[in-house]
């Protein structure tokens, strides 16, 4: 006769089992439609690029020198690629400027959302996923319209007076990072907004009565409590932006190019796959790494306060 | 008990205050005035919704009166947030903060008010020491019991030495035994600190036990301020007889007064001898209140000023519960004293007496 032991042991094991079965459905789609392209962008950083387009299955390393080198057409000589340098600081730049952005926009956002009245709450909720309802493409033209020089900021300025000639807004970096921060400010506000609604806002009388102003108030008690929904915002702001397509391509106009304009540039006129394909690669290195960096040091602060 | 400085720490006067505008407007205080002495305990006791809560967040300045004023020892603070009063509060919730140690909470108050670090440092040991916590300092505060969470809330309060500490039903959260444990540790702790504590409860024991002075609230009003035996033995209306203890209400007509007292005809006939409140002289049909222990069992037709029939005798340990019915059909109950081995005289059924002795009586105004 079998001991209850084993019979608990027999239950475990069909537990993990059907676990198994039920996952296997979400497993598969995440190998085949993530892991699987993934590995085949790999393959083809190592390829050498065929003329038109695609590539030939020939090893090259050729496209992992020319992610950050340059070979000099004369002399075969490397030296480092100021191009695209400079494309991979811009697209860093400007992530972390956006995310910067969106914080200072969000974080009030976010407070004043949480301090409202719960039926007030839900409606304010739904206007900020509003902007969500309509394609991005539009979105973008939209800003155009406002920033470029007969829009009407520009026109606005120069009714006013305050100035004679348009400033050049439009295809600038400026340009791109208020296009990515008005993209991306609900990335940011709705998990701050979701931590927010659950702080306790007598913690924040507690810290009032206990002589704390309200600048203490907001760094010492409500700031801490809602780091997770800042670092979820943060991070939720940050992979989007430095990949951003859209709004860099027809704010900043070609000419200041983000790193994915740069990658699509490589598999359109370019006809180099292999270099896109390594690009690529390197891009997400770069978020990877961020992230373990930023998620290392904020968890590290909050360790210290704990010990 | 020692003798208290006549000194008011807190005065509030005519203060009132309104939540919410026009047809929505509610009175959660209608015009409140009172004085609260230096190094007392006092007490705002109440239902719930009777305002004690509001009074206290107006003094602790988490709302402003919207008239009024509100002076801590001469000065008006009513218009001062509340990181400038020096006044602390103890909250229902104890609102601790969750990211912070148990040492971290307490030194808060001290480290806002720019302390150096030593001192922020030692006094925080010396409240650890005071509420015996010293073991946990370093504790998280979701890693204490319920019990040791409201030593830290109050640790918390009395580091920074508030000149008046203000405690929003403190000991609601906390079981039975836990809660006696803390009324007396509240009263030491108040008597080494020497601050006045101002405590706000539902609970009428725990007001009897602890307070110096009781106000008793109902429906944004202070209705009688006084010691716990004031209160108790003179209730000055309806509500606080009813709200405090038991009571037995008899109606009667005042036929005389003199000094303080009233000659009072019940309308069973027999006339009484009560007090009245204090600058109260009425004529005509009164509210006279009698606690059930200041009443005594008499054999029936022995002359005794009330006579009814024994409904129900409840034994309850340390005493006895008599629920008689009038012969005029009012519901009265005496209580008496259980002695050893003492037999229950009265049975259910049978007839009694009952006798009010010349200070049990009492002339409600209302």
């Amino acid at each position: 006769m079998a001991s209850a032991e084993e019979i608990a042991r027999a239950a475990d094991r069909k537990d993990i089992r059907d676990r198994w079965l039920l996952s296997a459905p979400a497993l598969i789609i995440i190998l085949v439609a993530a892991t699987g392209p993934l590995l085949i962008v790999l393959v083809y950083s190592f390829l050498t690029s065929a003329a038109y387009g695609g590539v030939e299955w020939k090893f090259s390393p050729e496209a992992w020198v020319s992610v950050f080198l340059e070979r000099d057409i004369f002399d075969d000589t490397l030296s480092l690629a100021d191009a695209n340098i400079t494309i991979f600081w811009r697209s860093i730049k400007l992530a972390l400027m956006t995310t910067v952005v969106t914080l200072a926009l969000g974080f009030p956002t976010a407070y004043f959302m949480a301090t409202r009245s719960e039926k007030t709450r839900d409606l304010w909720l739904f206007l900020i996923t509003i902007p969500f309802w309509t394609n991005l493409l539009i979105r973008t033209f939209a800003v155009l319209q406002i920033i470029r020089n007969e829009g009407i900021i520009n026109t606005l300025l120069m009714k006013a007076g305050i100035i004679s000639a348009p400033i050049q807004i439009l295809f600038t970096d400026t340009a791109i990072l208020i296009g990515m921060a008005y993209v991306y400010l609900p990335l940011m506000v709705l998990p701050i907004y979701a931590s927010m609604e659950k702080l306790d806002f007598r913690l924040v009388e507690a810290g009032y009565d206990l002589y704390a102003s309200r600048w203490q108030v907001l760094r010492r008690i409500i700031l801490p409590l809602v780091k997770p929904g800042v670092i979820a915002g943060s991070i939720l702001v940050f992979i989007p932006a430095i990949g951003a397509y859209v709004t860099p391509s027809i704010l900043g106009g070609g000419k200041n190019m983000m790193i994915s304009n740069f990658i699509e540039l490589q598999f359109g006129q370019a006809h180099n796959w292999p270099l896109g394909s390594a690009l690529a690669i390197t891009v997400m290195v770069i978020v990877m790494i961020a992230l373990l960096v930023y998620v290392r040091n904020t968890g590290a602060a909050s360790g210290e306060r704990r010990g | 008990m020692p003798e208290k400085p006549d000194r008011n720490a807190i005065e509030v006067r005519g203060v009132r205050k309104v939540f919410g505008t026009g047809e929505n407007a509610v009175a959660a205080l209608a015009t409140v005035s009172v004085s609260i002495r230096e190094n007392e305990f006092f007490t705002l006791l109440g239902p719930s919704g009777c305002g004690k809560t509001t009074l206290l967040r107006l003094i602790a300045g988490f709302d402003y009166p919207s008239a009024g004023e509100i002076l801590l020892y001469g000065d008006d603070i009513a218009p001062q947030p509340p990181f400038r009063r020096p006044v602390n509060t103890v909250f229902q919730s104890y609102a601790l903060f969750p990211h912070m140690t148990v040492a971290e909470n307490i030194g808060f108050g001290l480290e806002m008010l720019n302390k150096p670090k030593a001192e922020v440092k030692a006094r925080v040991a010396e409240m650890l020491r005071l509420v015996r916590m010293e073991q946990l300092a370093n504790r998280r505060t979701s890693q204490i019991s319920g019990g040791q969470q409201q030593r830290v809330a109050l640790a918390r309060a009395l580091a920074p030495q508030p000149k008046v500490l203000l405690l929003d039903e403190p000991l609601s959260a906390l079981d039975y035994k836990l809660r006696k444990d803390m009324q007396i540790e509240l009263k030491r702790l108040q008597g080494e600190t020497g601050i006045t504590f101002i405590f706000v409860t539902h609970d009428q024991e725990e007001a009897l036990t602890m307070s110096d002075r009781i106000a008793v609230m109902s429906a944004g009003r202070i209705l009688q301020v006084g010691a716990p035996r004031d209160i108790y033995d003179r209730p000055a209306d309806r509500f606080v007889a009813d709200f405090i203890g038991e009571s037995n209400f008899l109606k009667g007509d005042v036929t005389g007064t003199d000094g303080g007292r009233a000659t009072v005809k019940l309308s069973s006939g027999t006339e009484i001898r009560a007090s009245l409140p204090e600058g109260f002289s009425p004529s005509g049909s009164v509210t006279v209140v009698v606690r059930p222990e200041h009443a005594q069992l008499a054999a029936a037709d022995g002359g005794a000023a009330l006579q009814g029939t024994v409904e129900n005798v409840v034994y309850l340990g340390t005493d006895t519960h008599f629920h008689l019915r009038l012969d005029d059909g009012v519901p009265f109950i005496v209580r008496r004293q259980n002695a050893r081995g003492g037999a229950d005289s009265f049975a259910a059924g049978s007839r009694a007496g009952v006798v009010i002795g010349g200070d049990a009586a009492q002339v409600l105004r209302d």
